[in-house]
């Protein structure tokens, strides 16, 4: 069956004769591989995205679920040449070094700051908390996130 | 003209000791960075491994046709189509590309598929009917190691082998199998040349030995491959052995098109080489003043069905096994054997994290039965500069600053003592099971040491190129970065040696550039780095001798303060020049372990602070502070991302990941069932880097990628038996062992 959704703001269709998730169709049709596979079991959180504005594991979604839904993958956070704050400051953090969780933690950390900018590190940790990153020990993570909301408070 | 003042304005940072921002950094945040999982090709089809479900078995039969049926399959191939060897390993060439007559290990490759699409390529590889004789299996590794089933023993005597001490204390020590679990799981792409070669793009710590394992296994010429280097999400010591390598490359060939594969996470467990589990007996001889005079010890690691690493793993585990303590009577056996569990091989920290968990708990056990502070018996015996190395007799040579590292970690403050009420904080976390007022405190402390480079006579060297053009300087290498960040610091080497602003690092694959060697034994600054500054110094030096220069930058070539030669002239001409950078050599060891065999050493220290709910057996690692031995920090800010991702891992092997293998299966092959530490489960850290300079490693830098792990599990282990009280003879520690449950 023909699958039609909005990814990143632009309307695209999926052709889908097996029961594939939504990961699945963004990175192997779409053209969108951002979007992480690791555990495909919903456990990492490398896959992160935005479905119709809710933070789901798009490993766990079928790809027939996505119709007609808005999807915000992490191609989309950056805006118009821009980059998300939050990705200014795991740059500078140092919270990148694979980058195999990045994409994931970028995702659920904009997602975040869009519901509130100003969070605590408790809540910080809390959103996060669905990411496995196996490089950075968390610590670069959580001082990038800290600085975004120092900067907002 | 312009002055030497204004100059100096062209070096905007990105020099040795600064932290640049990662090249890779800003793709990699927009998902535009492309790894092994995210290549194609035209025409490409998916490749798919059918495995063995048993931990033993003979293969009487193979029916492929079912197989064949399936629409879209191009190739179903099994031993008998693999030329050449046929066979692969890092140190005996013990494993077959597929497996032929018999099964030794469960999830072992029997047939590899080839189809248009991953779903038909797994449905087909499913299909294949392959009948077994169910044998046996041998998973016990005492009695292995009874059956003489081995893949080395080593022997260590060193000293007076008949002293007695004062105090005696004898621990026994076990340690689960870890699993590098780095999160982007094993993929490639393997592309047909037209002329019977391939070009392989695959996750790698070493490409130029999995491009000599594929030449060898498939009997091609070596210019028939070329092994590119490709982006992966972390290594952690499974990428140094090949997995899909051969198979992308056999079935490319066969079929005359692009294959590519992705290991799923649960085939991914199957796919890599583990942490090896390990069994340790030992006795530690002191006086009554807390000098050490004697250990003993027996180590046994398990290697599995294959040999991969685990000769030179076991190796490591009893070059170490005496940890950084002076001692002149040393007894060590040890063996690593073989079974029919799953092969094991390289994992950060290569039989030293090990033994470190023996040897501290030992320590500690010795401290308590002399009634001495644990930390005043370590000082004590601490290594230094011009010691022995307790085991081979080695004299080490470069700055080992150890009593600096106890020293340092004394004097960093203690977390707050009240515990805290966040559920966040709390043994049992947000599930609610521990109250401030159940929890129980505890502290440890462990020391740790560790080879850096390959050792025992190895070989060991990488070659960099590095040229200048316009666009400023390029080095060309083969290392693997794995997520570390060597990108960033051969760049600053670069910019600091040549003394140009604007350098970057291209990967090239094997067909351009001599080996890097691995992305193992935290060795890639030393030595790329070290190639790198050489071949930036030997550069500079040709340039200002080609224009009678004493002084390189932007602007061009400098004479006694004038600009003599614009950098966009210099640029006219071809300037590159290649190193190849070894360090000191080392040797074999004798018949009694004793030699030359390594060539440097990294120390470290951690203290850990736990807060345990003793009745439920819950653990939460409040803090973990560290000192290391750094030598010269060349990026600071990419050693702390060493530092707190390499006590993550530590903290995970002592509380949490095992791999549970029963009858030679694993039994929690996925993350939902492998437990890795989240962003909750993070301790605090602090760590304070050592700087000594002296070793050989450009500008004195040391390897900085394992210290942080070898200590910091058995600090973990020990402040929880400061909380609690029990024993805790084991890693990972689990519930029952603290609960009695
Ligand atoms: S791949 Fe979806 S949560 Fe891991
Ligand atoms: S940076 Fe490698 S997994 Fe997070």
């Amino acid at each position: 069956m023909i699958v039609s959704f909005i990814v990143n703001g632009e309307g695209v269709t999926a052709r889908v004769t097996t029961p594939v998730s939504l990961l699945d169709v963004l990175r192997d049709q779409l053209e969108l591989p951002g979007s992480k596979s690791a555990c495909e079991q919903g456990e990492c959180g490398s896959c992160s995205v935005l479905l119709d504005g809710a933070l789901v594991c798009a490993c766990l979604v079928m790809a027939v679920d996505a119709e007609g839904s808005t999807v915000r993958t992490v191609e989309g956070i950056a805006s118009e040449g821009t980059l998300h704050p939050v990705q200014v400051a795991m740059h500078e953090a140092g919270a990148v070094q694979c980058g195999f969780c990045t994409p994931g933690i970028v995702v659920a950390a904009a997602d975040l700051f869009d519901r509130d900018p100003t969070p605590t590190t408790d809540q910080i940790k809390e959103a996060v908390a669905g990411n496995i990153c196996r490089c950075t020990g968390y610590g670069a993570i959580v001082r990038a996130l800290e600085s975004v909301a120092g900067e907002r408070r | 003209m312009t002055t030497r003042t204004e100059r100096r304005v062209g070096r905007t940072g990105g020099l040795i000791g600064d932290s640049p921002l990662r090249p890779d950094g800003i793709p990699k945040l927009k998902g535009e960075f492309e790894y092994a999982q995210d290549l194609t090709a035209a025409e490409m089809l998916w490749g798919a491994t059918l495995r063995s479900p048993y931990a033993h078995a003979r293969i009487v039969s193979i029916d492929l046709a079912p197989a064949l049926a399936v629409g879209g399959v191009h190739a179903v191939l099994t031993a008998d189509d693999v030329p050449g060897r046929g066979t692969f390993g890092l140190e005996q060439p013990d494993q077959p590309v597929l497996a032929g007559d018999y099964v030794n290990y469960w999830g072992e490759p029997v047939v590899v598929v080839a189809a248009e699409d991953q779903d038909t390529a797994r449905r087909a590889a499913a299909a294949v009917v392959v009948e077994y004789e169910v044998l046996e299996p041998l998973v016990d590794p005492e009695e292995a190691d009874r059956r003489d089933e081995t893949f080395r023993r080593m022997k260590i005597r060193r000293g007076d082998q008949d002293i007695t001490g004062d105090v005696i204390v004898d621990g026994y020590y076990e340690v689960g199998m870890q699993d590098q679990a780095p999160l982007g799981t094993e993929a490639g792409l393997a592309i047909p040349d037209g002329h019977g070669g391939v070009d392989l793009y695959a996750t790698s710590q070493f490409v130029h030995v999995d491009h000599e394992q594929v030449v060898a296994s498939l009997g091609l010429t070596s210019d028939q491959v070329r092994s590119h280097p490709t982006g992966i999400g972390g290594a952690f010591g499974a990428r140094e052995d090949v997995n899909l390598h051969i198979h992308l490359c056999l079935l490319a060939l066969h079929t005359s098109k692009p294959v590519k594969m992705v290991y799923h996470r649960s085939e991914s467990f199957t796919g890599h080489v583990h942490r090896h589990p390990a069994r340790m007996w030992y006795r530690h001889h002191a006086d009554m003043d807390g000098n050490l005079l004697r250990v003993e010890a027996k180590v046994l690691v398990d290697g599995g069905a294959y040999a991969s690493t685990t000769g030179a793993v076991l190796a490591n585990a009893c070059y170490f096994a005496v940890g950084p303590y002076r001692c002149d009577s040393v007894t060590v056996d040890g063996v690593g054997t073989r079974t029919n569990n799953p092969p094991c091989g390289a994992m950060r920290g290569f039989g030293a994290v090990q033994v470190c968990f023996a040897h501290e708990t030992q320590m500690d056990r010795l401290a308590a039965a002399l009634d001495m502070d644990s930390l005043d018996l370590r000082r004590r015996n601490a290594l230094a500069t011009g010691d022995a190395i307790p085991t081979t007799g080695q004299i080490i040579e470069t700055p080992l600053p150890m009593t600096e590292v106890i020293d340092s970690l004394v004097a960093m403050p203690m977390p707050d003592a009240t515990i805290s009420d966040s559920p966040l904080s709390l043994p049992g976390g947000t599930g609610l099971t521990t109250e401030p007022t159940d929890v129980s405190r505890g502290v440890g402390y462990a020391l740790g040491i560790k080879n850096l480079g390959f050792s025992e006579g190895f070989d060991d060297y990488a070659q960099a190129r590095v040229r200048l053009t316009a666009e400023g300087a390029t080095v060309e290498t083969a290392a693997i970065e794995v997520g570390q960040g060597l990108v960033t610091v051969l760049a600053q080497i670069a910019r600091s040696a040549l003394g140009v602003s604007r350098a970057t690092v291209r990967n090239v694959d094997t067909s351009m550039i001599d080996s890097a060697g691995s992305t193992s034994a935290s060795r890639q600054t030393q030595l790329s780095g070290g190639a790198t500054l050489e071949a930036s110094t030997r550069l500079r030096a040709r340039i200002l001798h080609a224009y009678n220069g004493d002084d390189l930058d932007d602007d061009g070539v400098w004479s006694e303060g004038r600009l003599v030669t614009p950098m966009a002239e210099i640029t006219e001409g071809s300037w590159e020049e290649t190193a190849t950078f070894r360090h000191p050599a080392t040797t074999e060891p004798d018949e009694n372990g004793q030699g030359v065999i390594h060539a440097d050493f990294a120390v470290a220290g951690h203290r850990a602070v736990v807060d345990v709910d003793p009745e439920l057996g819950l653990v939460r690692v409040v803090r973990v502070d560290t000192a290391q031995d750094v030598g010269k920090a060349l990026n600071p800010q990419s050693v702390r991302g060493q530092i707190e991702g390499g006590i993550m891992q530590g903290v995970g092997l002592a509380i949490m990941e095992e791999l549970i293998v029963e009858d030679g299966i694993i039994r929690n092959p996925n993350f939902t069932d492998y437990l890795l530490p989240t962003i909750l489960d993070a301790p605090e850290v602090e760590a304070l880097l050592i700087e000594k300079e002296g070793s050989w490693g450009p500008y004195g830098a040391k390897g900085v990628g394992e210290p942080p792990i070898i200590s910091s599990a058995a600090a973990v282990a020990a402040a929880i038996r400061d909380a609690t009280g029990r024993p805790i003879d084991r890693i990972p520690v689990r519930p029952q062992d603290i609960a009695l449950l």
